[in-house]
């Protein structure tokens, strides 16, 4: 008798489903991915059972622990007309096209007007020294720079968005986002500016409490 | 892929014509299918699901005339006094008197000052409770709902509470108290800073420094 020979096959194994499955799971978070914004300090705001989403346009004042303040303003030409004002009141010169882009396209800040064009012009690895080392924007009455910040930028925002005829529920809002460790005193000193300005109405960044109320 | 191709092809025997090697239709897709899982590796890592929350908190306008500022009816009131302290909540009813012994404590927990709130709220909470079921039962309108719940809030002699903050004090604490108050449906309530009576109170208790 012959032996009985097993038909040699390949061991294979069609893997055709699971990598239709893994690029349709690639396409799904390619689409809803929004990536995390280049933050200037890490911060870890309180937790609360609020379940209002946050605004998209938003002028925003971040506090770190340390109680060093820090601004971003959301749109690019906004931006451009707002450091041109800053630079103009603070008489800085030599302000270049190209650092106005630069300042366009950047996230939050956290340096007085005497180190901006240096920040600007900074790589990553200079800004992320100033972010550690630098004493945040000024808050004393004496040198309110964070106030003029607020007011140029909340102006040009009100001038931005009357132009471009934005719905009023898409206006921007004053947004504060703090660390949960930081003292009274520097958000207090915040808001206070905020309403000198006649600012009255603020969106408070929290995280989500898992635990039900 | 997982597959391994056996030497097909060629011939066995002597007297076969050679063929030309067939050559398997399938292409290799170890490396497209690499890609794809570096790729959802990476957005799934990177992806943040918890988009942080906010809280819209209303600050009154300071009117410039002294004189047209809104006077708040301080038997209703309730003074919390907010300090560096993690765990204690010190609050007193009314208007404020030099004098420890109206000082009660107590502490950021469910058990604390959501109690506390709901105690002294309980009236307004009865109301618009009531106020619901008829909307439930279909009695009154939603916009007659909505006007009705307005101003019962905005009664004479709801509970007014007023959050003192020290300086020290810490911006956890005051979003829990904020989080707490919109929990326990305080109609009203305000920021305000801590006065120096007030301090002095405190550290007589022993409680700051």
């Amino acid at each position: 008798m012959g032996k009985i020979k097993i038909p040699k096959s390949a061991p294979s194994l069609d893997m055709t489903p699971m990598v239709d499955l893994a690029f349709l799971l690639v396409t799904f978070f390619m689409l809803t991915a929004k990536f995390r914004v280049n933050e200037a300090v890490p911060i870890l705001p309180p937790a609360s059972h609020s379940e209002k989403i946050l605004p998209e346009n938003m002028l925003q004042v971040t506090v770190d622990t340390a109680g060093r303040a820090f601004f971003s303003l959301d749109g690019q030409d906004v931006r451009k007309n707002l450091l041109k004002k800053m630079v103009q009141k603070y008489n800085i010169t030599g302000v270049t096209e190209s650092d106005m882009k630069r300042f366009a396209v950047m996230t939050e800040f956290g340096v007085p007007m005497s180190q901006l064009l240096a920040y600007i012009r900074g790589g990553e690895k200079e800004r992320g020294k100033f972010d550690k080392e630098s004493t945040g924007i000024p808050i004393d009455s004496v040198n309110n720079q964070l106030g003029d910040w607020i007011a140029f930028g909340w102006n040009e925002k009100q001038i931005d968005q009357q132009t471009k005829k934005i719905s009023k529920d898409n206006w921007c809002r004053i947004s504060i986002k703090a660390d949960g460790q930081t003292n009274y005193k520097a958000i207090k000193r915040v808001m206070q500016i905020f309403q000198d300005r006649n600012l009255n109405s603020f969106n408070l960044i929290t995280n989500m409490k898992t635990e039900a109320p | 892929m997982a597959e391994i191709i056996e030497g097909g092809g060629g011939g066995h025997g002597k007297h076969q014509k050679k063929r030309a090697k067939k050559h398997s239709s399938r292409v290799d897709m170890t490396p497209m299918v690499d890609l794809g899982f570096l790729l959802l590796t990476f957005f799934v890592l990177t992806t943040q699901f918890s988009k942080p929350k906010t809280m819209e908190i209303n600050m009154p306008v300071i009117p410039k005339d002294s004189t047209k500022r809104v006077k708040i009816n301080e038997d209703n009131a309730m003074t919390l006094l907010l300090t560096e302290k993690a765990t204690k909540v010190y609050y007193y009813y009314g208007k404020f008197k030099n004098d420890a012994s109206i000082i009660k404590t107590t502490d950021y927990s469910k058990e604390g000052f959501r109690k506390v709130f709901r105690e002294r709220n309980n009236d307004m909470i009865a109301k618009v409770k009531i106020l619901k079921d008829k909307l439930m039962k279909r009695e009154i309108a939603d916009s007659t709902y909505k006007r009705l719940v307005i101003k019962e809030k905005e009664q004479k002699n709801n509970l007014f509470v007023i959050v003192k903050a020290d300086e020290k004090a810490k911006y956890k604490n005051i979003i829990d108290i904020i989080d707490e108050l919109v929990i326990g449906d305080v109609p009203a309530y305000a920021l305000v800073d801590i006065s120096p009576a007030e301090k002095q109170v405190l550290k007589v208790m022993g409680e700051i420094k």
